[in-house]
């Protein structure tokens, strides 16, 4: 096939000016408002990550008051979860490639697209006008009565800043749903779409259920607390253990929205980097479908120790090991597309590794706290920090950051430099390890979560994990630096630098507004390096 | 500064053995996967890579039988965890008969224990080795969490409702007690010491001065001063019912439900009386919301207890 | 600057045929990322059904609470639920039922391309219909609030069960009033509808957005049918049953 010249017309240079790009209507540039607003909110949770961190390098709590510390962790949550996490993926990658993975011009519905980031930014907003003002100190899971009567914080600011963002959850999710089953190109059916595709519609199932129900609750929380009815104080006539519930019903289906995306990606850099179908698309594909669906079931595994009763534990027990199954078989299916596959040492396959290896481990460590009789001791220590931390840094971010490495030169035209990428991987590949895999230990010794000050006997670990983190903090900035300056600098990249199959791959770099001046029809997979029999099972 | 490096916990508690036996056995299932996995990785990536640019993989689309393989063989395993887990948590979660039990309330930063005969400590709690003791635990605020790690035990502690935990001390010594459910500034304080005692210590220990009376001595004289007794009789003739015996039995209500009249059913009525009111009695008990401490209404329960005695004669 | 590419190029999964000489004419109304009036149609209905799915997530959390009080305290709902006015929540439903009459009759105006003056009838019965049950609604607040039946400092309970009257007011107001908050969204999109249906704008190529509203509209007029038998039936019987 004939290189495709970069064009001098695309879509960044589209159209000239603030206007033009706050007034857009193409997802692209959709995405990079989104990119500007996400990398922006992880550098201040990072902030408070390093904060923590920092008091946390010693007993006492000698660095910040308690009443800081809480709050320092409160904000990192909030904004990691709500402003980094939930929209990364599916708003920087998704939005931008998504239409052009099903061959469509753009999303089924671009104004409500910009609608979307413009709600992320109010939401982001107000919690911003929390932080500033005061900070909200209740943890990022808002536990009544705590957040209802007597924290002293700014918990209704808090509070209506994530019921606004997850209206832009919402509307992204309910925007690839219809794009995906409406706007696919001729010759495009379901089974040969790319599992980036898969993964996006999975979230997005997860996206438009789950998201109303916390903001019901988040709304439920500053009534309670505006109006003193008695919905979760049992001083009031409340209930507790109710906000715990409706609390997580989403709050865990959320994590799914973590990490479903990546593994899209990582599906996509798997069969990229090794130039060969993915072992058992099917079974990849329906995953993602059985991990949305099954992770609505499992909600009670963070009720555990709250006295709801034995046989509700039971249930949500076993759901929880259900739940693993579909992650297991992913890993499984990554690992044998490598068998005979032609691999490459690229920075995207760097980032795919560290995904395969750090997020097994932090799947791995669910198990440990779906096991009724151990989550007892470890529930609430940092056992539960290392584990979540392992799948959605070591997973989510990991993912994330080999998207961003692996769709750069579609994005931007332009290369990254590749060898100090391979070192900023590995850097964050090592500080990531050395921040959270002392938190296991140190868990399970007993040293709970959201202390500002600890047990003396727990200080070693304390100390290798900040130690860590540091070298975690300068690992990210590294990509900071030299993806801005790729921008400037580097050489430009062409339709197809990884020579990798997908649609995406078949326009310029960077892509022209429209994408495809018209409509492609699609002759076989998308995914495929080889012919293979149609659909269905292997 | 690093004057130790512990790595594992202590096993003070009859239990924690079970629960470190099953970590291990997680921790050797999980690790044999992951140590399988990066291995694969790791030769994969190394015996088959890229050695030209113009390569591509084989065309290999999948394998039914290896897709079956890696599901059922995981479900199965997770079913043993669960099944193992499960059975360590139904242990965890049934108090033998008999139990010695000591109240536990908690309140924005400090535990308030009270053990039956009275004697009363502010985080501290001792414990005799070779008992079984039960924690039963109320909030006077916010939700905390009672957590000793060497014994292995956590259990939230929920305003407006009574959670208990149980463990066997197996070892003298003194362990950490940590709150473990973020509840405001002095969260990471709000922490104390159990101490596990040989029984001959803990006997000195209990008889060294018991100040204030045992909780039913102390309920009892709540009994008379918030002039429960007026109504109370224990002819059963009174405004209220008698409440002599009826402690551990089933109530008829005037809805025609029965209730079972433990813990809960007590402190809801002291709080919130027109709930369920007995069958052949009038709504007319006031409540004693903001009257009463935690503490207090649990001196009332451990009072009623004490009243044994026949069951009482008919309701009128 | 030389370009990064990769001296492997797969072949293309897609053909990507050249833009045709001559554009043919496209209905006015249909956006450029489409390729065809029927894929749009098709989109925007698709969404419109996603979007009450989330709704129907939205009240649940709000069902959820309802549940779980009602259970904590049967009678004392039922107590509760007698002091509203079954009179005026019966009619409320039938003027919701009507209202989705002539929104489903104004639907079926525009999908068969009558005159505006039809189309706009319809939307307006239904606006007025809405307006309706928005007064009366008022007038219930009204009267709960004189009666002291706003949960708050002011609120004040005659019966047996203070406490879960209170819960059941606080749920009442929450979920009629997030339900009358959903009926104000609506009656806005039937005054645009309305305006948009009297410039012509609709033909049986293009009634999406009566369609679209339509389908927001009963979605609305059936959660107010949950709404009814929960908050105002609950323990009533026929006279004489």
């Amino acid at each position: 096939m004939d290189t495709i010249a970069t064009p001098t017309v695309n879509y960044l240079n589209n159209g000239h000016g603030l206007k033009s790009w706050l007034l857009t209507k193409d997802h692209k540039r959709i995405a990079l408002l989104y990119l500007f607003s996400i990398t922006a909110f992880f550098f201040l949770g990072g902030f408070f990550a390093l904060m923590i961190r920092l008091e946390l390098l010693t007993p006492a709590s000698d660095l910040v008051q308690p009443d800081t510390y809480n709050k320092l962790f409160t904000m990192h949550g909030i904004v990691m979860v709500f402003f980094f996490l939930i929209p990364s993926i599916p708003a920087v990658l998704g939005n931008f490639l998504v239409p052009i993975m099903v061959g469509a011009k753009d999303l089924a519905f671009p104004r409500i697209n910009l609608l979307s980031w413009y709600i992320y930014v109010l939401g982001g907003l107000f919690t911003l006008v929390a932080a500033v003002t005061g900070g909200v100190d209740t943890g990022w899971t808002f536990y009544a009565p705590y957040s209802t009567s007597a924290s002293n914080s700014h918990v209704i600011t808090a509070g209506v800043g994530v019921f606004i963002t997850g209206f832009s959850s919402i509307l992204t999710g309910l925007n690839f749903i219809v794009t995906v089953h409406r706007m696919r190109a001729p010759g495009l059916t379901w089974f040969r779409l790319p599992l980036f595709v898969w993964s996006m519609y999975a979230t997005s199932l997860i996206m438009i259920l789950g998201t109303p129900v916390i903001a019901i609750t988040v709304a439920l929380v500053a009534v309670e607390r505006g109006l003193h009815l008695g919905i979760f104080d049992p001083a009031l006539g409340g209930d507790p253990v109710l906000f715990q519930h409706l609390f997580w019903f989403y709050s865990h289906p959320a994590v799914y929205i973590m990490i479903l995306p990546a593994m899209g990606v990582v599906s996509e850099l798997v069969q990229a980097g090794t130039r060969k179908n993915i072992f058992g698309y099917a079974f990849v594909a329906f995953s993602s479908l059985a991990i949305a669906i099954i992770g609505f079931l499992v909600w009670g595994h963070h009720l555990f120790v709250s006295g709801q009763s034995t046989y509700a534990g039971l249930v949500f027990s076993i759901l929880s090991f259900f739940v693993a199954i579909p992650s297991a078989v992913k890993v499984f299916n990554w690992t044998a597309t490598l068998y005979k596959g032609s691999i490459s040492w690229d920075t995207p396959m760097l980032y795919a590794y560290g995904f395969i290896g750090l997020f097994t481990i932090g799947g791995l460590t669910g198990l440990f706290l779906a096991t009724l009789g151990m989550d007892i001791h470890v529930h609430d220590t940092y056992f539960i920090i290392a584990h979540f931390h392992y799948v959605m840094v070591g997973g989510a971010i990991m993912g994330y950051l080999g998207g961003m490495h692996y769709w750069w030169p579609k994005i931007t035209g332009r290369m990254y430099p590749e060898s100090i990428a391979r070192f900023a991987a590995l850097i964050i590949f090592v500080g990531f390890n050395l921040t959270f895999g002392p938190q296991f230990i140190v868990g399970y010794l007993g040293m709970p979560r959201r202390y500002a000050m600890y047990a003396p006997e727990f200080q070693i670990w304390n100390v290798l994990s900040t130690a860590g983190a540091t070298i975690l903090g300068v690992g990210y900035l590294i990509p900071m630096v030299y993806f801005i300056w790729s921008v400037f600098r580097a050489p430009l990249a062409g339709s197809n630098p990884w020579g990798a199959r997908g649609l995406e791959w078949e326009i310029p770099s960077p892509p022209p507004t429209e994408n495809f001046v018209v409509t492609p029809v699609v002759t076989e997979g998308t995914h495929q390096y080889a012919p293979s029999r149609e659909v269905g099972i292997a | 500064m690093f004057t130790n490096f512990p790595f594992f916990p202590q096993e003070a508690s009859e239990q924690a053995a079970n629960v470190d036996a099953l970590y291990f056995f997680l921790l050797a299932v999980t690790g044999f996967f992951m140590v399988l996995i990066a291995a694969l990785v790791v030769f994969f990536a190394f015996k088959y890579r890229r050695r030209h640019d113009n390569e591509v993989g084989e065309a290999i689309h999948g394998s039914l039988a290896l897709e079956l393989t890696w599901t059922i063989i995981p479900l199965g395993i997770t079913m043993v965890m669960f099944v193992w887990g499960a059975a360590t948590y139904f242990h965890m979660t049934r108090p033998p008969k008999g139990a010695m039990e000591i109240y536990v309330v908690g309140k924005q930063w400090m535990w308030k224990v009270q053990h039956v005969d009275g004697a009363r400590e502010i985080n501290e709690l001792h414990v005799p080795i070779g008992r079984p003791v039960k924690l039963i635990m109320g909030s006077e605020d916010v939700i905390h969490s009672f957590f000793i790690p060497d014994f292995r035990v956590k259990e939230d502690v929920v305003p407006g409702r009574y959670n208990t935990l149980w463990f066997t001390a197996s070892k003298p010594g003194r362990y950490h007690i940590f709150c473990t459910q973020y509840c405001g500034t002095k969260h990471s304080n709000m922490i104390g010491w159990v101490t596990a005692m040989d029984p001959a210590d803990y006997q000195a220990w209990l008889s060294g001065g018991s100040s204030g009376g045992s909780m039913a001595n102390n309920g009892a004289k709540l009994f008379q001063d918030l002039a429960c007794a007026s109504c109370h009789l224990e002819n059963g003739q009174g405004r209220g019912p008698s409440l002599a015996g009826t402690y551990g039995h089933e109530v008829k209500l005037s809805t025609g439900q029965a209730v079972m009249m433990d813990d809960t059913y007590v402190r809801e009525s002291i709080l919130n009386p027109q709930a369920k009111i007995v069958a052949g009695f009038q709504p007319l008990m006031p409540t004693f919301k903001g009257l009463v401490t935690e503490e207090q209404i649990l001196q009332l329960t451990a009072y009623i207890k004490s009243l044994g005695g026949p069951a009482p004669a008919a309701q009128k | 600057m030389p370009e990064s590419q990769s001296s492997y190029q797969p072949a293309p999964v897609a053909i990507h045929p050249a833009p045709a000489a001559e554009h043919p004419a496209t209905h006015p109304w249909l956006q450029h990322h489409f390729d065809s009036m029927e894929q749009q149609a098709e989109a925007s209905t698709l969404g419109m059904w996603v979007f009450l799915c989330t709704e129907i997530l939205f009240f649940g959390g709000l069902f959820m609470a309802y549940l779980v009080y009602r259970h904590a305290s049967p009678e004392g709902f039922q107590e509760a639920s007698h002091e509203l006015s079954r009179l005026w929540g019966t009619t409320n439903t039938l003027v919701l039922i009507c209202s989705s009459l002539t929104m489903a009759l104004g639907v079926r105006a525009a999908q068969t391309n009558q005159s505006r003056k039809v189309i706009v009838g319809w939307l307006g019965a239904t606006i007025v219909f809405g307006i309706g049950f928005l007064g009366i609604k008022a007038w219930e607040y009204y009267d709960k609030f004189v009666h002291h039946h706003v949960p708050g400092p002011n609120f004040h309970w005659d019966g047996l069960y203070p406490k879960p009257a209170e819960q059941f007011y606080s749920l009442y107001f929450a979920m009629t009033g997030l339900h009358a908050l959903h009926m104000i969204i609506g009656i806005g999109i039937m005054t645009v509808i309305a305006v948009l249906a009297w410039k012509n704008t609709f033909d049986e190529e293009y009634f999406t957005p009566v369609e679209v509203a339509g389908l927001y509209w009963h979605f609305v007029d059936i959660v107010w049918i949950f709404l009814f038998p929960l908050l105002y039936l609950i323990g009533g019987h026929f006279k004489g049953a």
